[in-house]
């Protein structure tokens, strides 16, 4: 596994070479116009190389060559960080296309009749039919039947899933699979607009648009280079009326030097590899936008059942009644659940187990086992002529008086303070005697709170849903730890919510998964659908969550925040690098003519060349040396902004200004040694 | 002794700052208040005639091209006045009219708020072109600049499609801050000494029996404005250095605080639009920050003396007092040239020409970042400017788009103020390269060399930065200098007002997004180094180049 995964590194990166050669072109060039100068400058040098004549650049052929080719090294790793942050899209997208093989359906005509044609010939409406074994031809909505459907292609979940006509649960995706029964379904988008075509173009980076933060950056950038373009060249003029006579190339240098080209080259990289960080956590964006957004998040709503909690109703205590010893208790629920595999049952089982409780199952094998059913409301086993029960208190109840029994006097109180707290009281019984009740509650995942912790740490503030009366809501909410909640909450509610918080000019996530969700989704700034959930829900949100986990709302948050910052952090490490830089080139530059600027040379290189060439290779090899941080982001711990910001101002900013220092002395060293 | 001259000036400045700062605001809040009374029914007088009874809210737009005509209209009646001051009344001294460049040159020096004088006054204007044209343009150029200010600062702290009504605000400028103020400091001049009348110049016999001119006039009041209104522009040819407009130490440091405490008031001003006081005392912490080091640079390297002199073994223990007033001394001469060309006023008590190679860097950086304080208005927005560039490298540090008073930075409004922030070095950069590029240019200078650098340098940065000082030893009345001076002045005006008026339409648009522990706060310590680092980092990879071939150069030559 490792080995494979090793290989198609190398063969990314070996791709990734190759595309760096032909991302020289001019053309493609334009679209990253910091990176154009820099290219723009090289074919000067190289002009200079193959006419020195003309250049009046005579017998400097050996440092011409060595600025040709830092400059054009620093081109190609700028080139190469972008190819390798598409290519990772790109082999995606080639697993994806595989999948997207053309097939053929089954039509069923209006009148009933079945052809077979072609899978690219289906129109948004049309019915086909499919069988177990068939891929699905494209995506639609179940009319009739039901399947389990392998949905691996997409989600790379291989346990299949249920879908079946109408609810939530209806929607199918193409290139799917059938596993078993027969479907009718009706396709809901033309060949080209599928959700799988979506996906491709998506990870492949073909559609890729500029996020607004991503071009009001590379204004800001642009701006630079054009003042540095300036700066460069008006100096020329005043040194030579200084008797400074600059060389061409020299100030090429300088110019590629003080632009931010370690910026500019990762620029893109780093978008790039922030949609993909989001397409490996298997969550697909609609657009960077839509990333970016989440990182700006002021608000999350959250379903409550499902999201917050489980959603199924788990054991989490024995309260006995009627003087019953509370192991007495705990011994009949577990022996009521050992043949019980409902949630609950099963969530009985744990609780006594954690409680230290064991049991020998052997004992009850011959047991008559008597499951639950609806109209009985209760489940256990008769083992000997003993009869152990549980169930819903109203049918233990009536079950007890038939077998001669008394009902305990606290046991209305206690099932009533259970139902109080938001929980579900089932009532355990041996024989004629009701012991006691079970505590089923609505169990908060684990590590939610933490999450919501870490949530407010962000500024971000969580608004939980749910349709429980408020009593049991605001239980949960205590609980897990959430900032607000809205109880009996209808579909509108979560809108008038949204647009509430809205209002207010704060930005909103939320997930959803039904159709009723739809217009919620497309109401929130940032919207997560379910995959399993509606195709109305799919095309309001903004993205969709393959493994339909809502909870991951929260780490795309993470994922949004930390491709921002990455992108400040690169920002200011490459512009405070400029004040290193000045101090290598000035003196150099100037030296010859003014000997007195010697002192300026704080860091002692060696000679005006290997000043200037140390200068221009650091420039150079830190692209590659940053393009781990581009792709992988910086590192993200939630914490306030101010904290956040005091130490990424010490790392890349004080940083920034250090580490050229450092590093040009560091490879001066190197470079005097050789001339 | 030189340093407790300069805190004690400093202390009655910071005293300043919170009274006049919320006057200010109370001028501009439009919200009634207790100066109504006294101001109202002037103004009332003024609307009526000017048929402005309804003064309805402008968009960025209305109010930018408002603000733009009225200085054209200015400037169109102020050009005829100097062309042809010869004919017009209160001209005792029979001086003729002024050549059409030089009159360019004059009246864009005077809108635009710079004062660069490529004439004397006490040769080249009548007392009649001193008070309708110079003297007035001293007021409505202070005026324009104010508005612009209180415009963007409504802008970024207002939410609506409205920055106010121009009119108002330049109408308010005058009656309630400029003419109020500039009344009291006239006559407490006029009380220290400083001539005010309409009388000729006075011609006397001396002892050795020569005839002798001293010009005289309506002093007084021009030095009043000239400060207030961080104009700049001389009575005299001298400037503030001749003893008829600066006449003591004690006017000096008046003359000092009148040109500072507009510009460092707004701070506050600021702070109270943006309802919480703190957000102004950080962009005037910025300003102090950057303020106490080169003035301190100044202060150091005038101190030392010129070390070309100490080499031929002078006795330099004054400092280098060449081109200084002997009743100024070094401190308040450094403190002078600091806060005259910070707060881009252009005054000058000393001669800058003759400040030492290091102590010139101060006068030419403070004019270079064009923000520490800065003119009546534009500094502040110019800071402000500096603060949203801020904001937007390093906001994005916390990982939220970047936003400034709770308004997203967007591209739309990233443009604009780039247009902003590379009109400076532009200006100032590329006409100076042009300059050494033809003998028109180059012909002008007095000491070429690194020296020569200094001078052109200096002279297309304080018209870019709307300063005005000169550096003098440029022989700069010519066609070239009159033409390319005076295009500069006028870009380095107006292309950045107009373009932060625009910013800041379109900022006030935006849903502000309410402050949470994940935004990037503007209002703190770290905040306030963030910004100074970034004016200064910005500011010295854009012309730490010259700095080097100039003022450095020559420091290194003579040391």
């Amino acid at each position: 596994m490792n080995q494979s995964k090793h290989k198609m590194n190398a063969g990314l990166v070996k791709q990734a070479i190759a595309e760096s050669f032909i991302k020289l072109n001019p053309l493609a060039m334009m679209k990253n116009p910091v990176m154009f100068v820099v290219e723009a400058g090289t074919i000067l040098v190289l002009l200079m190389l193959m006419m020195p004549d003309a250049f009046h650049a005579q017998g400097r052929f050996g440092y011409n060559l060595a600025v040709f080719l830092i400059l054009f090294f620093t081109i190609l790793f700028a080139n190469f960080a972008e190819a390798l942050a598409e290519g990772r899209g790109k082999a995606q997208a080639d697993s994806l296309k595989k999948t997207k093989k053309e097939t053929t359906a089954n039509k069923i005509a209006k009148n009933g009749t079945i052809t077979t044609v072609s899978s690219d010939k289906l129109r948004k409406g049309d019915i086909v039919l499919v069988e177990a074994g068939d891929l699905i031809p494209g995506d639609g909505e179940i009319v009739e039947g039901l399947a389990s459907i392998d949905e691996s292609a997409i989600t790379g979940e291989s346990a299949p899933v249920i879908k079946e006509a109408g609810g939530d649960f209806s929607s199918v995706t193409g290139g799917t699979k059938v596993v078993s029964d027969t479907i009718k379904v009706r396709i809901t988008a033309d060949p080209g607009e599928s959700f799988l075509d979506k996906m491709i173009s998506l990870v492949e980076g073909a559609k890729r648009q500029k996020t607004p933060n991503e071009i009001a950056l590379n204004i800001l950038l642009v701006t630079l280079t054009i003042i540095f373009l300036l700066v460069v060249v008006t100096l020329i003029p005043m040194a030579n009326d200084v008797g400074v006579h600059l060389q061409l190339s020299t100030l090429i240098a300088l110019l590629v030097c003080l632009i931010p080209t370690t910026i500019g080259a990762l620029l893109s990289a780093i978008g790039v590899a922030g949609m993909d960080r989001v397409t490996r956590f298997n969550v697909l964006a609609m657009s960077g936008k839509a990333v970016e957004a989440a990182g700006d998040i002021n608000t999350i709503i959250l379903d409550k059942t499902g999201t917050i909690t489980f959603g199924n109703r788990l054991a989490a205590e024995f309260i006995p009644v009627g003087g019953a010893d509370k192991k007495e208790l705990t011994d009949t629920a577990v022996v009521t659940s050992l043949f019980d595999d409902t949630p609950e049952g099963r969530s009985v089982l744990e609780l006594a187990q954690s409680r230290g409780f064991t049991w020998d199952m052997s004992a009850y094998e011959t047991a008559e086992i008597i499951p639950f059913t609806a109209e009985e409301r209760m489940s256990g086993l008769i083992k000997d002529g003993s009869h152990y029960r549980k169930g819903a208190v109203d049918s233990i109840k009536q079950f007890v008086r038939q077998m001669g029994g008394a009902i305990p006097e606290d046991l209305e109180a206690k099932s009533h303070e259970i139902a109080s707290k938001g929980g579900t009281p089932l009532a355990v019984s041996y024989n004629d005697r009701i012991l006691g009740l079970i505590y089923l509650k609505d169990t908060v995942k684990p590590g939610m709170r933490e999450r919501f912790d870490e949530l407010r740490k962000m500024g971000i503030k969580t608004i939980m849903c749910t349709g429980d009366n408020p009593l049991t809501a605001a239980t949960i909410a205590k609980e897990a730890g959430v900032d607000e909640f809205i109880a009996e909450a209808k579909p509108e509610d979560k809108i008038q919510a949204i647009r509430k918080e809205q209002e207010k000019g704060h930005l909103v996530a939320m997930t959803g998964d039904g159709t009723n969700d739809a217009p919620a989704l497309a109401q929130a700034d940032v919207g997560l659908a379910m995959n399993s959930g509606t195709i109305a829900a799919k095309e309001a949100a903004n993205m969709v969550d393959l493994d339909s986990d809502p909870t991951k709302i929260i780490e795309v948050v993470a994922i949004g925040k930390q491709l921002l910052m990455t992108r400040g952090a690169l920002t200011t490490f490459s512009i405070a690098n400029d004040i290193a830089k000045y101090f290598a080139i000035i003196p150099a530059m100037f030296t010859v003519a003014i000997p007195g600027m010697q002192v300026l040379n704080i860091m002692g290189l060696h000679s005006p060349a290997s000043a200037i060439l140390s200068a221009l290779i650091f420039n150079a090899v830190i692209i590659p040396l940053l393009i781990p941080l581009a792709m992988k982001g910086v590192k993200y711990v939630p914490m306030s902004a101010s904290r956040l910001l005091s130490r990424n101002i010490l790392i890349y900013g004080f940083g920034g200004i250090v580490a050229p220092f450092i590093g040009i002395k560091l490879i001066d060293m190197l470079v005097s040694a050789f001339m | 002794m030189g340093v407790w001259q300069i805190a004690v000036v400093i202390i009655l400045l910071l005293l300043i700052i919170k009274p006049l700062g919320s006057y200010i605001y109370h001028v501009f809040s439009n919200q009634p208040n207790k100066t109504d009374k006294i101001f109202a029914p002037i103004e009332k007088v003024i609307y009526a005639i000017c048929g402005m009874k309804k003064r309805a809210p402008m968009t960025w737009k209305k109010y930018a091209v408002s603000l733009l005509l009225t200085n054209i209209i200015f400037v169109a009646v102020g050009y005829m006045i100097l062309r042809i001051q010869q004919i017009l009344p209160l001209n005792p001294n029979g001086i003729s009219g002024m050549n059409p460049t030089l009159s360019f040159n004059t009246i864009i020096s005077f809108m635009t708020n710079t004062n660069l004088q490529h004439y004397s006054g006490e040769t080249g204007l009548s007392y009649f072109s001193q008070m309708a044209v110079i003297m007035m343009m001293m007021f409505t150029s202070a005026a324009t600049g104010l508005a612009a200010a209180i415009a963007f600062i409504r802008g970024v702290t207002s939410k609506g499609k409205t920055i106010g009504n121009f009119f108002e605000d330049f109408v308010k400028g005058h009656t309630r801050l400029l003419m109020p103020m500039s009344v009291i400091l006239t006559i407490i001049l006029v009380g220290l000494k400083v001539p005010q009348t309409l009388e000729p110049s006075i011609k006397v016999t001396t002892l050795e029996g020569a005839k002798q001119v001293i010009a005289i006039g309506p002093v007084a009041a021009l030095e009043a404005i000239k400060h207030l209104g961080t104009n700049g522009g001389g009575f005299f040819g001298a400037n503030s250095a001749h003893p008829f407009e600066n006449p003591s130490p004690l006017t000096n440091v008046i003359e000092i605080l009148a040109m500072w405490s507009i510009p460092a008031s707004l701070t506050y001003t600021y702070g109270r639009f943006a309802k919480r006081q703190k957000q102004g005392w950080v962009i005037f912490g910025a300003m102090g920050i950057l303020f106490a080091a080169f003035l301190a640079l100044i202060f150091i390297s005038e101190s030392h003396g010129n070390p070309a002199l100490t080499a031929m073994g002078l006795n330099h223990s004054q400092g280098s007092m060449e081109g200084k007033e002997e009743r100024f001394g070094i401190a308040q001469s450094a403190l002078f040239s600091t806060v005259t060309t910070a707060a881009t006023t252009g005054s000058v008590d000393n001669m800058h020409d003759t400040l030492t190679p290091l102590g010139e860097i101060t006068p030419l950086s403070l004019m270079m970042l064009n923000t520490v304080f800065g003119g009546d208005g534009v500094g502040l927005i110019n800071m402000l400017m500096y603060a949203i560039i801020a904001v937007f490298i390093c906001g994005l540090m916390v990982g939220r788009t970047p936003e400034f008073l709770g308004r997203k930075i967007e591209p739309k409004e990233m443009k604009l103020i780039t247009v902003a922030l590379l009109v400076h070095p532009l200006i100032i950069l590329a006409p100076t390269a042009v300059s050494f590029l033809t003998e028109l240019g180059k012909g002008a200078i007095s000491n070429p060399g690194f020296h020569g650098i200094t001078q052109v340098l200096y002279e297309f940065t304080s018209s870019a930065a709307n300063n005005g000082s000169g550096f003098e030893g440029l022989g700069d009345n010519t066609a070239f200098w009159n033409i390319s001076t005076g295009l500069v002045m006028l870009f380095g005006r107006y292309i950045s007002i107009i373009a932060l008026l625009a910013a800041a339409g379109s900022l006030a648009r935006k849903q502000p997004v309410p402050e949470t522990i994940g935004t990037f706060r503007t209002d703190n310590l770290l905040f306030t180094g963030i910004l100074t680092g970034i004016v200064l980092i910005v500011g010295a990879l854009t012309f730490f180049p010259v700095i080097a071939l100039g003022p450095i150069a020559e420091y290194l030559s003579i040391r």
